[in-house]
């Protein structure tokens, strides 16, 4: 293939990929009027704020974003200090126990959500969890447990197991062996785990369209949708700046940890 | 955003050695066991015991025991075979179509070219996307007024609710979204394939194309297997997009089985009809699975 060639293939998945993002960033910023014409505009003619002013108005944007807040951030700590010393025991100790447990993170991918959900619904709602914000965070810790496994596993391994025995014969014990050289190392593993867990708690919206029945609870998602009314009529603009707005979080932190993810799911899939 | 893919974690941490006595080892391994135990597998075997059951959604209903009936049931639903049929087409289509496209991108990041940097960057961002915005974007993308395929092509199609393009434009939509997981982990397996091997055909003479079909490929085998298998599963339990985008119109057009099944479970209350139909998805996957792994393996060797 020649150079040129090369190039225009690039080109093509730099255009497929990039021109949803520019156009909705472009219908965020245009108005109404605009977006009536027949001709499409993808530099809006007069640029306006006015949508996402818009948007906070039609919606408790505010409210459902603090609530996801909330959500996201308490699924983050909590299935971080729950995975972690589990991590740990995986990475360590090669039972066949741990062998299982391991596998089974992996097979228990294959299962459709509906096989979870139902069930978890059915005890929430006997515990009167149902419509609650602690009850979807139960169900979001459930649902990224298996991953946040996975990648907090992948780091302690990457953690030389030769630094935690010198200490430990050093005299240090193994536990202050483990807080004095393990810990710091795996500090930016820890991270890279709490925000993917963060962006999976913030971006979900099956789970919250399920337990969440009320508008007065809605997470950030399920307001989004409202945006497009039962008819599918939707103010357009709003919609935009509304799901710009939403994507921010995720996208800074996601910048953040990327490439820990990559390092974390590639520890995954080359040493099974 | 310098080198994609670096060096596999876990290379450092190895070794088969035992871990220290075993006594301590079973302490530890009781948090490891509890989370996996209480958050996956109880869930998982409540929701399959489900699929045996009559269970329903209001709260003081009788729940009993009805063995196969909802198989049988499912299996004489022609509903769910539509559905079924849908999500197949989805399920294989949006998993080929990423991996081809995938891996020419791959292909393309792994070469020194001036817009690899854009578009490295341009590749990862729908991985960070909430799928519901995904889906709120392509709709302005489609919608039949305002958007932008419409004025670009001079057409006027209503694309999501038209009984012939939805699907086709809801595929769409899934193979933009499942390309970053799938370019990222292709990118690392081209980045691992060891320069001498190209260097000792290189020495042949062989064109670009030999060069990727004898050295590129065979290497990219297993890195390939297991994207690809994890791709078809994810995409065949796809709900948020399809939801937000169609809601599984125009009639059912694009009803993908967790949509389906969502509907049976949540807007009619039949829990365990509902359980029967994810227990029979992920019969058909680990189906389709086996046989594909099980024929890799057997070209591989």
């Amino acid at each position: 293939m020649t150079r040129a060639l090369k190039y225009l293939a690039l080109l093509g998945y730099v255009v497929f990929l990039a021109f949803p993002l520019l156009w909705l960033l472009s219908t965020a910023l245009k108005t109404p009027q605009e977006m009536a014409a027949l001709d499409p505009t993808w530099i809006p003619r007069r640029p306006t704020l006015a949508n996402f002013a818009d948007a906070f108005a039609e919606q408790d944007l505010v409210g459902a974003g603090l609530r996801s807040l909330v959500v996201a951030v308490a699924t983050a700590l909590i299935t971080v200090a729950l995975a972690l010393p589990a991590a740990y025991a995986l990475a360590r100790f090669r039972g066949v126990a741990g062998k299982i447990a391991i596998g089974w993170v992996l097979v228990s991918q294959v299962f459709p959500v509906v096989l979870i959900i139902i069930p978890l619904f059915m005890v929430l709602r006997r515990l009167e969890l149902v419509n609650t914000l602690a009850g979807l965070t139960v169900v979001h810790v459930t649902f990224v447990m298996p991953f946040a496994l996975w990648m907090l596993r992948g780091y302690v391994r990457a953690v030389p197991r030769e630094l935690e025995e010198a200490a430990a014969v050093d005299g240090a014990g193994r536990l202050r062996a483990l807080a004095a050289v393990v810990a710091p190392l795996l500090v930016p593993g820890v991270v890279a785990t709490l925000l993917f867990s963060f962006i999976s708690s913030w971006n979900e919206f099956l789970f919250a369209l399920v337990i969440l029945k009320d508008p007065e609870v809605e997470t950030l998602p399920l307001t989004l949708v409202r945006f497009v009314g039962p008819e599918g009529v939707a103010r357009l603009g709003p919609l935009a700046a509304a799901s710009l707005l939403a994507t921010v979080p995720s996208l800074v932190f996601f910048a953040i940890i990327q490439r820990r993810l990559r390092s974390g799911l590639m520890a995954g899939a080359v040493k099974g | 955003m310098t080198a994609l893919a670096e060096r596999p974690y876990g290379r450092a941490g190895g070794g088969s050695r035992r871990g220290p006595r075993s006594g301590g080892g079973l302490a530890l391994l009781l948090p490891a066991l509890v989370p996996v135990l209480v958050f996956s597998v109880g869930p998982l075997i409540y929701g399959i015991l489900l699929a045996f059951t009559d269970a329903r959604s209001g709260r003081n209903t009788e729940t009993s025991f009805v063995g196969l009936e909802n198989f049988a049931e499912l299996l004489s639903d022609g509903d769910f075979w539509e559905s079924f049929r849908i999500g197949m087409i989805w399920g294989l289509s949006v998993t080929v179509l990423q991996f081809l496209a995938s891996l020419g991108l791959a292909l393309l990041l792994n070469q020194d070219l001036r817009l690899r940097g854009v578009a490295r960057v341009l590749a990862v961002v729908p991985w960070a996307m909430p799928p519901v915005v995904v889906g709120l974007m392509w709709r302005l993308v489609y919608h039949p007024d305002a958007g932008l395929l419409n004025g670009l092509f001079g057409t006027h199609v209503d694309w999501l609710h038209d009984f012939s393009f939805a699907l086709p434009a809801v595929i769409v939509v899934g193979v933009w979204t499942g390309m970053p997981q799938t370019t990222v982990v292709l990118l690392a397996g081209l980045q691992n394939v060891p320069k001498e091997l190209y260097e000792a055909v290189s020495v042949d003479g062989a064109g670009a194309w030999r060069r990727f079909w004898n050295v590129t490929l065979p290497q990219l085998r297993p890195v390939i297997v297991a994207i690809t298998s994890l791709d078809f599963v994810w995409n065949i339990n796809q709900f948020s997009l399809v939801y937000v985008l169609t809601q599984g119109g125009p009639g059912g057009r694009t009803r993908l089985p967790m949509l389906f099944a969502y509907e049976e479970a949540f807007r009619y209350g039949f829990f365990g009809y509902a359980a029967t139909l994810g227990v029979a998805i992920t019969i058909v996957v680990l189906a389709v699975l086996g046989l594909y792994l099980w024929r890799q393996a057997r070209e591989g060797d």
